[in-house]
């Protein structure tokens, strides 16, 4: 099912949480809400539900205006940040309990071999019987994804699926989504304050900030070509050199970038760890290493460059580093965006 | 070396054995003296006279009356009391309103006012002289000084009973499950009856307990606004009073055992009902692993 959200606007009490948002989510698509926490990204999410009322605007499934349609009948698939298990019930008794409810009478045998084939499809088969207390979180959240897409929904709406979920088991069950959403071809909206699981997982990565998108593209386009340094920033550890952009040129700390077509004035430049280069001879930007921290990847080294700039870049893990020695960074690629 | 050395504690504040024997022995004392000794002297005076009086006291008309008025009086307060309480914690933990704040202080106001207090407050409102006095009067409705008056009086002493036990925790439970409930497109009463009161139903019967331990044993309020008839708008409390100030002091304590064996099974049934995890203490099955919940 397409859906499309025309100029949403939410306010609680007095705080805007969604801002003039406009969105369209293609049938069959996987899509990210990413952002800080604030952001709205949640308020759209539940409104798209039905769990929450938008103040202005229209959300539309299809060509039918969703708008007003309380969640009990909105057809929408929600899988909770804490599950939202019923405790008192069964997994089993969990995952049947939208078809008991529903208004399309089922047999309780087509219930029960529903059942069935959802703990297969989440691959918990045989804890049907456990209550809800009697599993892990990762086994939780997936109960909870079966009891969503037990009433088939025409769209599936998760918030924050793995947040409270450890590292381990939430890089599983991204995977796991991914495959299910292949298989299923649902709608799928999923909300995440962790870049990396929107880059990871969605087709489409929608940024916002403030109650507003700042930018939507795939995982490619957002991360070759974020469009503000608050996109640049947030998708990923960037270093920050206060530039000044003369003649199409971005000048750092010695350093020159083309930024051919820019406007002269007060900028700033943005590069990942991975595009600075380090080394003992010059030329490059001076600076000194004053740490370093070594990962199962590789060895993050931050320095001070001559004019007090922190910077933090990569080096391959047999490369003799440590804190004290002096060399010089150069810049592989940059970003540069005007300040203000 | 290799001495295992098992029960011992490192040494805390006020842990000296003297110390620890004193305070021990000195709640013993005061729980013994206050709470042990008054219970055994009902026990004790109630069959003072022998097993006959007792037995004649406890069928007397006057006191089999007075046993069915606060059977009565209990059975429409309770309810009422408890659809109240219910309706009460559902508004303040699943609603957002103006004044939800005051609402929390307003219901727990009966717990802090003197319960003579609201009997009197009962007869400014109620009585001849009262606000609706008059006009109830006109049309024949009797409130004081009868039935209503005393089903009035008793609800407004017990009205936070239940609401206190749910309001705790449904805010703890927050509006998840009712949102995953409507979202799979259950109705509110379906939401209600599948899901929100399975999980709150043992507080729920913890507070119906306390507030019946309560509507039978009122005495302050009620005694204001019952005018004390005995065989008419007397209750098992009142009763107890009656029999007291006729110097049938057996008779008195032969009522009161009644009460104090209420009291007993509303101990028994609390503390039953705490095992099953209601009142305070806390439910780690209800409630998704908190260490989980923080990221």
């Amino acid at each position: 099912m397409k859906i499309r959200l025309e100029n949403v606007v939410k306010t609680f009490e007095t705080f805007r949480a969604v801002r003039d948002v406009s969105l369209t989510i293609e049938s069959g698509e996987l899509v990210a809400l990413l952002g800080p926490s604030g952001s709205g990204k949640t308020t759209i999410l539940r409104m798209v539900a039905g769990l929450e009322y938008a103040d202005g605007g229209h959300i539309y499934f299809g060509d039918q205006d969703a708008t007003d349609i309380p969640v009990r009948d909105r057809g929408v698939g929600f899988v909770f940040q804490h599950y939202a298990l019923f405790p008192h019930m069964t997994v089993a008794e969990n995952i049947a309990f939208g078809m008991k409810v529903s208004k399309v009478k089922r047999e309780k045998a087509a219930i029960d071999a529903r059942v069935v084939e959802l703990l297969r499809l989440v691959r918990l088969e045989g804890l049907g019987d456990r209550f809800p207390a009697q599993i892990s979180g990762g086994q939780r959240q997936r109960v909870a994804l079966a009891r969503a897409l037990s009433v088939d929904p025409k769209v599936l709406l998760l918030d924050e699926p793995f947040g409270a979920l450890d590292a381990n088991v939430r890089h599983d069950l991204r995977r796991w989504l991914r495959e299910i959403h292949r298989e299923l071809g649902i709608t799928t909206i999923f909300v995440t304050h962790d870049q990396e699981e929107a880059l990871d997982l969605a087709d489409r990565v929608v940024i916002l900030k403030d109650g507003h998108i700042i930018q939507q593209g795939t995982a490619e386009e957002v991360c070759r070509n974020p469009q503000s340094a608050f996109v640049m920033k947030f998708l990923g550890d960037a270093n920050v050199l206060a530039a000044e952009v003369r003649d199409g040129k971005a000048y750092a700390s010695g350093a020159a970038i083309d930024v051919s077509g820019m406007a002269d004035g007060k900028a700033e430049l943005y590069a990942r760890p991975a595009d600075l280069d380090w080394s003992a001879q010059g030329p490059g930007i001076p600076a000194s290493i004053t740490r370093v921290l070594d990962r199962p990847d590789g060895r993050r080294v931050l320095a001070t460059t001559e004019t007090g700039d922190q910077l933090e870049f990569d080096v391959e893990p047999e490369r003799a580093v440590k804190a004290g020695e002096g060399g010089f960074v150069t810049l592989r690629r940059a970003k540069v965006f005007a300040l203000g | 070396m290799g001495v295992t050395r098992t029960g011992r504690k490192p040494p805390r504040v006020g842990d000296q054995p003297l110390f620890r024997r004193m305070l021990i022995g000195i709640v013993l004392v005061i729980v013994a003296l206050l709470i042990v000794a008054p219970l055994v002297v009902i026990g004790v005076e109630a069959f003072s006279k022998g097993w006959a009086v007792y037995r004649d006291t406890i069928i007397h008309p006057d006191t089999l009356h007075a046993i069915g008025l606060t059977v009565f009086a209990a059975i429409v307060a309770v309810p009422v009391n408890t659809a109240f309480g219910i309706a009460a914690a559902w508004s303040i933990t699943k609603f957002d309103f103006w004044g939800r704040r005051f609402l929390l202080v307003v219901i727990e106001i009966p717990f802090s006012v003197s319960p003579i207090v609201a009997g009197v407050a009962y007869l400014f409102v109620y009585g001849l002289q009262g606000v609706f006095g008059p006009t109830l009067d006109e049309y024949g409705v009797k409130i004081l000084f009868a039935i209503p008056g005393i089903i009035l009086a008793s609800m407004f002493v017990t009205a936070p009973f239940v609401a206190r036990e749910l309001i705790p925790l449904m805010q703890a439970q927050g509006r998840d499950l009712e949102e995953a409930a409507t979202s799979l497109g259950a109705s509110g009463w379906r939401t209600f009856f599948s899901v929100t009161l399975p999980n709150i139903k043992w507080a729920l019967l913890y507070g119906v307990v306390l507030c019946n331990a309560r509507v039978m044993g009122e005495f302050g309020a009620v005694s204001v606004v019952s005018g004390n008839i005995r065989g008419q708008t007397n209750t098992l409390p009142l009763h107890i009073e009656l029999l007291y100030h006729d110097y049938q002091a057996a008779g008195a304590f032969a009522a009161a055992s009644i009460l104090a064996l209420i009291a007993v099974f509303t101990i028994i049934a609390k503390v039953a009902l705490e095992r099953q995890g209601a009142g305070r203490v806390r439910r780690p099955a209800l409630v998704a692993n908190p260490a989980e919940k923080t990221q």
